[in-house]
């Protein structure tokens, strides 16, 4: 998969150095003691960390993909389950989601089975989690822990396997563009994070939800999510779209991506915590990397499997 | 052959350590900064069997290396490798947990230990708690800090534990543990009851509850 991908990860690089150069003269002007910076800079280095190691599952090729992504979410699925209530009586069903699902849903995604993929959390996971639970005859806060650990499922688990999924995706006449959709929804998705954050830095006076997410901007949203649309529609050449189809998904997945980060925040802000962990140096936990992330993508993921598989 | 023998207990010990290390990514959080010389009693809540190990896995090596969980004779003295781990590696103090039949006095043991310069990891709730919430604390405690009126106690809260590994359960799951070290307190020749109703606010006080969580909201 190499091949394919080394021309947008040799930008991806080059803009990398680039931020490296502004983090370190920005460190150089306004010293080492400015907290801004140091955290901009800490999360330039992690950023070296996380594209190198996606370049590492590249060339490892799909079981690469699938393995990254199944620690994606088995760090991001323990992240929220860590700070949801749940009582003894589900401990079984915890287990179920860690051992059973979790690998399940990813080598269903190894082996390309859509028709299981798409429904076993859905609809066996949704069904037997509450039975498992039920079974321990503890019913305090019954509906609630399900709730929470089937939402675990389903944010964690099965939204964010759809980003591997999109290899198994065979469009006519793009057989082998599988690689190029996943760079072109990450790069897409994390760069709207990235410029939200840069001009809601640099720009940024009114909050769009002061109650959530104090902040988001509405100078960093619509620069943010406009000049990555526009990036998304720059880089149609690498995918199967047209310009104006690479600038709307882009749109769209920006806008999704908006609101996972608005959505895990409000969970975040109801259980008085600011980040889900301490895993990523500057950025905080693996959730807060990838709630933009997992809205995006099984958005992505059905737009592009309806319109051109 | 003694000195292999350690080597070998000293590995399991480290082992073990990471072990629950990599389930639980622990975090310690010391509001007062640790100490690593003398004699302390860390007394923590208690709801799974992993809670020692996850005490264990968060200190200092400097503590690590000293520090004796007390544990209860009958249930660690069973089996082949439970008297094994409690002895060699882990170093237990092993007490008798029934009021008849003792020949001899658990708080005399723990002290011993103490004025050995070592520190001891007590749960003074006695036995693993199933519910939410925090149970009275044997007098075990008091009796100890009595004889002892000079050693600190320093409350520990473990939060997760008990769901990574819950009471009647053996397999964990891998979610993210936090243990946290509050300001030490002392005896003060307050009475039985007074001095635990102390121990167990101070570390009622390290909970992370909602509400108090609520209070942390920017």
């Amino acid at each position: 998969m190499i091949p394919q991908v080394l021309p947008l990860f040799t930008g991806i690089f080059g803009v990398l150095l680039l931020a490296s150069l502004i983090g370190a003269s920005l460190r150089w002007k306004l010293g080492p003691g400015n907290s801004v910076v140091g955290n901009l800079n800490a999360r330039i280095i992690a950023w070296w960390w996380m594209v190198g190691l996606l370049l590492g599952a590249f060339s490892l090729g799909k079981a690469g993909l699938v393995l990254l992504f199944l620690f994606v979410s088995f760090q991001g699925l323990r992240e929220f389950l860590s700070l949801t209530y749940t009582r003894r009586g589900d401990h079984r069903a915890l287990v179920g989601l860690f051992f059973i699902l979790l690998p399940l849903q990813y080598w269903l995604v190894y082996s390309n089975w859509y028709g299981l993929f798409s429904i076993l959390i859905p609809v066996y996971g949704f069904l037997l989690l509450p039975t498992v639970s039920v079974l321990s005859q503890d019913s305090t806060r019954f509906l609630e822990r399900t709730s929470k650990v089937q939402w675990g499922a389903m944010l964690a688990i099965y939204c964010l396997s759809h980003v591997p999924a999109l290899l198994n995706l065979r469009i006519p006449g793009h057989e082998e563009a599988g690689p190029l959709l996943v760079v072109f929804l990450m790069l897409v998705v994390q760069g709207s994070d990235v410029l939200q954050y840069v001009w809601g830095k640099l720009f940024g006076r009114h909050r769009v939800s002061p109650e959530i997410s104090p902040s988001k901007t509405w100078e960093g949203l619509i620069g943010g999510v406009l000049s990555s649309s526009a990036l998304g529609a720059a880089l149609h050449g690498f995918t199967p779209f047209l310009w104006w189809q690479a600038g709307l998904i882009a749109l769209i997945i920006n806008l999704m991506g908006f609101f996972g980060g608005l959505v895990l925040s409000a969970i975040k802000r109801d259980r008085g915590v600011k980040d889900w962990g301490d895993l990523i140096e500057g950025h905080g936990g693996m959730l807060d990397r990838v709630d933009s992330l997992s809205f995006a993508a099984p958005i992505f993921f059905h737009v592009i499997r309806f319109w051109w598989t | 052959m003694n000195t292999l023998s350690r080597i070998v207990e000293l590995s399991l010990a480290e082992l073990i350590c990471g072990f629950v290390r990599a389930l639980t990514s622990v975090r310690a959080t010391w509001i007062v900064p640790p100490r690593p010389r003398g004699a302390r009693v860390y007394f923590a809540n208690h709801a799974s069997h992993a809670d020692f190990t996850l005490i264990w896995a968060s200190l200092p090596l400097a503590i690590r290396s000293k520090v004796r969980p007390v544990a209860a004779r009958d249930y660690w003295e069973s089996g082949i490798l439970r008297p094994y781990l409690a002895r060699k590696v882990f170093r237990a103090v092993l007490i008798d947990r029934g009021r008849l039949q003792r020949d001899h006095n658990p708080v005399e043991a723990m002290a011993a230990v103490l004025e050995a310069g070592e520190p001891l990891i007590v749960f003074p709730e006695g036995t693993r708690n199933t519910q939410d919430d925090l149970q009275p604390f044997k007098s075990g405690l008091f009796h100890l800090a009595e004889r002892c009126p000079t050693v600190e106690f320093v409350p520990v809260w473990i939060e997760n534990m008990a769901r990574v590994m819950p009471k009647g359960s053996f397999v964990p799951i891998p979610l993210l543990c936090s243990v946290t070290y509050g300001p030490p307190i002392a005896f003060d020749g307050s009475s039985k009851q007074d001095f635990l109703e102390k121990a167990r606010a101070a570390l009622l006080a390290l909970k992370p509850d909602d509400e108090s969580r609520e209070g942390n909201r920017k």
